[in-house]
């Protein structure tokens, strides 16, 4: 009886040996699985809090950023600096300067949920590693922003050239509007006053212009 | 040719032949290894250097020459020194038997089974010489177990082994092989009208060539994660390269016995196409199937412990083949004794 016993034992040991094997080739039949790192890297999640970057704006190719200073407001450990001009025939500010101090920064992200125009986000790059430590304590995020937008532009020739035109064209409509009172003084901020201040002939007809227009603000005040 | 065939010319040619075989082999074993390891861990494995990897056993060998052969202080520098040649002696000894093909055998002796497993069996004493020489704690508990492993594991192997001679009647490799010839049929590892427990007997062997070469999961001489190295625990260098040779060496040689004795050596399976280099080809593939199902075992299995390893041999191996070995002297027997008297 306990031989048949061990025997049985030996048996079902054996078949369970061959069970195993059956597993492992069953496994080494399927693709491997390793991301070959230097050569290939992992995609990172949507959720996954890299330093803040700029955003590329898809359709133009630019920063959304006015430079409203909101993020640098925002964050507690203040390693933002931001910069902007207003360039010739834009509405609003842009950028023109935006280091983060990564040194300081805690990745807490405040800068990005206090953004009015959804210029910064996350940036999905893990590869920070530098010897200078002045690469992190003044990341230039403009400058990558600017690499980013020139393999946008090879990308997407059409859009590139697009984009390019309509701000050249915003340009010269710029150009347009500042032409008559820039034919006299250049570059000169408050047209009227050096205009009448130039020439007397066209500042006439501002005059009777500018004139009602205390009188009835004057007027105004005293009816309220 | 005729110079070719010349005594001296023909050894000088066989032991270069067989040194480089078991060099190759002992370098790419290693390559296949971890390529089945990665294969079975679902990774890649070595694919950096060369061509996906194949370069690898190159650079492996270059930094294990140019490291220093270190003799530790108080060890026996001589015999230190003379394990590593030791160990990868006997497989060199056991090759030269082995007939790669019905024209390919460095030299053929009628009594060639008997000098396979002579040869076969000093090669523990060799890693036992290893691990004592090293005068190291590790090495020595290694020593006592490699010895302990391979006296009990050598019963059951040699008790198939006689079962097998009984069958063909013959020490003679290649007569061996020749009475398997006509197809897979005929191999004796079918032959279930001579012993119907053939199959386990094959089993067996396998099992304890295994044991015998110290391959997991009987990898009692170098178990890692309790003995660092095991009898190479005081070796760097080219001295633990040789061991890591000799044991790439032995399951070459264990594989091709298995080959010969229950695979049909270069017999072709199908009967057609055996002979010439048709022959070696078929010996190569069988050879080779049996050394990547090593390797298939040894990504599967974890290291069994010491007290069970033993269990299996004195408890299950021995058990069995020695009721093989009787069945098949009664099966043989039987009939004649039956004619006898009726």
């Amino acid at each position: 009886m306990s031989l048949l016993t061990a025997l049985r034992e030996t048996v079902a040991g054996f078949k369970s040996l061959l069970t195993g094997m059956r597993i492992t080739a069953r496994e080494a039949a399927k693709p491997s699985i390793t991301v070959q790192y230097p050569h290939d890297t992992l995609k990172m999640a949507d959720r996954f809090r890299g330093h803040v970057k700029l955003v590329l704006d898809p359709v133009t190719g630019k920063s959304r950023c006015t430079s409203c200073n909101l993020c640098v407001r925002a964050c507690p450990s203040d390693c933002l600096t931001v910069e902007g001009i207003k360039r010739e025939g834009e509405k609003k500010k842009s950028v023109s300067e935006y280091t983060l101090d990564f040194t300081t920064c805690s990745l807490c992200g405040s800068c990005v949920e206090a953004c009015p125009s959804d210029a910064i986000e996350y940036s999905k790059d893990y590869n920070v590693v530098s010897q200078d430590r002045a690469d992190f304590a003044r990341m230039d995020l403009l400058k990558k922003l600017e690499a980013e937008a020139k393999v946008w532009a090879e990308k997407n020739p059409e859009l590139a050239a697009a984009a390019a035109a309509a701000s050249a064209a915003q340009v010269a409509a710029a150009a347009a509007k500042a032409a008559p009172s820039a034919g006299a003084a250049p570059g000169a901020a408050p047209a009227p006053v050096a205009a009448s201040a130039a020439t007397p002939a066209p500042a006439t007809p501002l005059t009777p212009v500018a004139a009602p227009a205390p009188a009835a603000g004057v007027t105004e005040t005293r009816a309220t | 040719m005729n110079f070719l065939q010349t005594e001296p010319i023909r050894i000088l040619l066989y032991l270069v032949g067989i040194c480089a075989f078991v060099g190759a082999n002992a370098a790419y074993l290693v390559l296949a290894e971890r390529k089945g390891a990665g294969r079975i861990q679902r990774r890649p494995g070595p694919n950096e250097a060369g061509f996906g990897g194949l370069l690898q056993p190159l650079a492996d060998g270059i930094k294990l020459l140019a490291k220093q052969v270190m003799v530790p202080p108080g060890t026996d520098g001589l015999l230190f020194r003379a394990a590593p040649l030791l160990v990868m002696a006997p497989p060199l000894m056991c090759l030269a038997m082995i007939p790669f093909s019905d024209s390919i055998t460095a030299r053929s002796l009628n009594v060639g089974l008997l000098f396979v497993f002579s040869f076969g069996s000093i090669n523990v004493m060799a890693l036992m010489l290893g691990g004592w020489a090293s005068r190291n704690k590790f090495a020595i508990i290694s020593s006592a177990r490699v010895v302990s492993q391979n006296v009990a594991y050598e019963i059951p192997m040699l008790l198939v082994v006689i079962t097998l001679l009984m069958v063909t009647g013959t020490m003679d490799l290649n007569e061996i092989i020749q009475q398997q010839g006509g197809g897979f049929w005929r191999w004796n590892l079918f032959k279930v009208w001579v012993n119907p427990l053939m199959p386990v007997t094959f089993v067996i062997f396998f099992i304890c060539m295994l044991a015998e070469t110290n391959r997991a999961p009987f990898d009692m001489a170098e178990a890692e994660s309790e003995l660092v190295a095991g009898a190479f625990t005081e070796y760097g260098g080219m001295g633990f390269g040789v061991f890591f040779m000799a044991e790439y060496a032995n399951i070459v040689v264990g594989c091709s016995l298995a080959t010969v004795l229950f695979l049909g050596g270069w017999q072709s399976p199908i009967g057609v196409l055996s002979g010439g280099l048709w022959g070696a080809g078929w010996f190569l593939l069988k050879l080779y199937a049996l050394i990547f199902t090593v390797i298939w075992i040894r990504w599967t299995f974890p290291r069994t412990q010491f007290y069970s390893l033993l269990n299996l041999s004195w408890k299950i191996l021995i058990p069995i083949s020695l009721f093989t070995l009787l069945l098949t002297g009664a099966m043989m027997k039987l009939p004649v004794v039956f004619n006898h008297f009726f």
